[in-house]
């Protein structure tokens, strides 16, 4: 199916129900999709399950989504920041449940949801906390740990470009979870500093490709300002 | 007698004993003073597991970039050959062996090599792992950095952890204030082995330690 392009980032997130698994990109606030979190926010989904490698930091994002309560669940690898006072609270509180997850195998449940894996043996987390009650394997002398697939009704993540076939281009290590979470969810909304007309992206250096993105929306950020003066952007 | 090892020093030792032309991975904290010492002849090649090979130096205040960050969240720079790439490739990287040696602090290693560095599993604190787990089996070498007592003079280097584990059987060097310590494995065997003992002797290291040590520094 064609690519969208939503004219606002409200529009880019409507239709996110209650209840919903949203995977949200960003390793602390690079490649965060703030401004489609921002619009999630003011569009009041609420009961959400959210997958992110942290659980928000200072006063903006995932942060004001947990703040407001509208987060059930938080699937990640590193809540605990200095600056992760929403989270805190509100786990303290018992107001969420947090499921915490090794980051390679939360990047790697991500990408075996996208790629149609059933589920995989990982030697990370063997002989610990966080692989009780689950299936291992020894092979080859190694032992193994049993994760399964992580999927997500929608992902927001943040791109440096698109075109208009939803090609990504990334910025950085702001690349971080959006090319996973774009494959591993039934919809993926990509906020982007530009929209370019086809071609104008070349083909070798596509880091998405467009059949893993469904909508995309401008948004300027400091990361588009940074890539003109880098001369990538025009 | 040499003299207790400080930090600097404690760096520099694990720096002059990285091989030339190594991918590395330094831990948040102790480990990255670690790339101070690496010299430009080395050519060591530093990963940072939110995606990046090739990183520099931390970036100075007119370089700060909100999108060039290292897996503490430090803004940082970008070295002539670096690259880019998503998190479940990086991981990829340091699961399927391709990192020759991570450095990372810890609370506790078990002679058999367990490393305990996550958590030290106080009721009430809120769980956070991170890469640790994926860090710990994650390269052919793991060297701690630590200090060989804790604050009440406990040994960190113990028989079996106290401390929630991160990896079993991970560690192959330790670097302490009072000596380098190699965990030398033979099949179901492993052997603690001091390299060169720093303010205290051999001897008094031996007797401090609850785990059984092998003298190698004349070797």
């Amino acid at each position: 199916m064609a690519v969208e392009i939503a004219p606002s980032t409200t529009e880019a997130v409507a239709g996110i129900g209650d209840g919903a698994t949203v995977l949200m990109g960003g390793f602390g606030n690079a490649g965060q999709a703030h401004e489609l979190i921002d619009a999630l926010l003011d569009s009041g989904a609420t009961d959400l399950t959210v997958v992110s490698n942290n659980a928000g930091q200072g006063d903006a994002g995932l942060a004001l989504l947990v703040k407001e309560r509208r987060v059930a669940k938080v699937i990640c690898s590193f809540p605990r920041q200095s600056d992760s006072w929403h989270f805190d609270e509100a786990y303290r509180g018992g107001e969420i449940e947090l499921e915490l997850v090794p980051q390679g195998n939360l990047a790697e449940r991500l990408r075996a949801a996208g790629a149609g894996i059933g589920a995989f043996f990982t030697p990370t987390g063997y002989g610990t906390t966080l692989a009780e009650g689950k299936e291992t394997r020894t092979i080859d002398g190694r032992n193994y740990v049993l994760e399964h697939p992580l999927r997500g009704d929608v992902a927001l993540i943040k791109g440096l470009a698109a075109d208009e076939q939803g090609n990504l281009i990334y910025r950085k290590t702001a690349r971080n979870f959006g090319p996973v979470m774009a494959a591993a969810a039934h919809r993926t909304v990509a906020q982007v500093e530009q929209i370019l007309p086809a071609g104008d992206l070349d083909p070798e250096n596509i880091i998405t490709p467009g059949i893993y993105v469904d909508v995309i929306t401008q948004v300027s950020t400091a990361s588009g300002e940074a890539a003109q003066k880098e001369g990538r952007l025009r | 007698m040499n003299d207790v090892l400080d930090r600097d020093q404690l760096a520099r030792l694990v720096a002059a004993d990285i091989a030339p032309g190594s991918y590395v991975n330094l831990g948040i904290g102790q480990p990255t003073k670690v790339s101070d010492h690496l010299t430009d002849e080395q050519g060591v090649t530093l990963h940072t597991e939110n995606g990046m090979l090739g990183m520099g130096p931390a970036a100075a205040e007119d370089e700060i970039d909100g999108d060039l960050i290292n897996a503490g969240k430090i803004p940082v720079t970008e070295q002539a050959g670096a690259s880019y790439f998503h998190h479940a490739d990086s991981f990829a990287m340091m699961r399927g062996g391709h990192l020759d040696v991570c450095v990372l602090g810890a609370f506790q290693v078990s002679a058999a090599g367990d490393l305990a560095n996550w958590s030290t599993g106080a009721p009430g604190a809120i769980p956070a792992v991170g890469g640790a787990m994926d860090l710990a089996i994650g390269a052919k070498d793991v060297f701690v950095m630590m200090s060989l007592f804790a604050k009440d003079g406990s040994p960190k280097i113990v028989p079996e952890l106290s401390y929630p584990a991160t990896g079993l059987g991970c560690v192959t060097r330790v670097y302490t204030d009072h000596g380098v310590f190699l965990i030398q494995r033979e099949g179901e065997e492993s052997h603690v082995v001091l390299r060169e003992a720093y303010g205290l002797s051999v001897a008094e290291i031996q007797e401090r330690l609850e785990v059984s040590v092998v003298d190698g520094s004349g070797s």
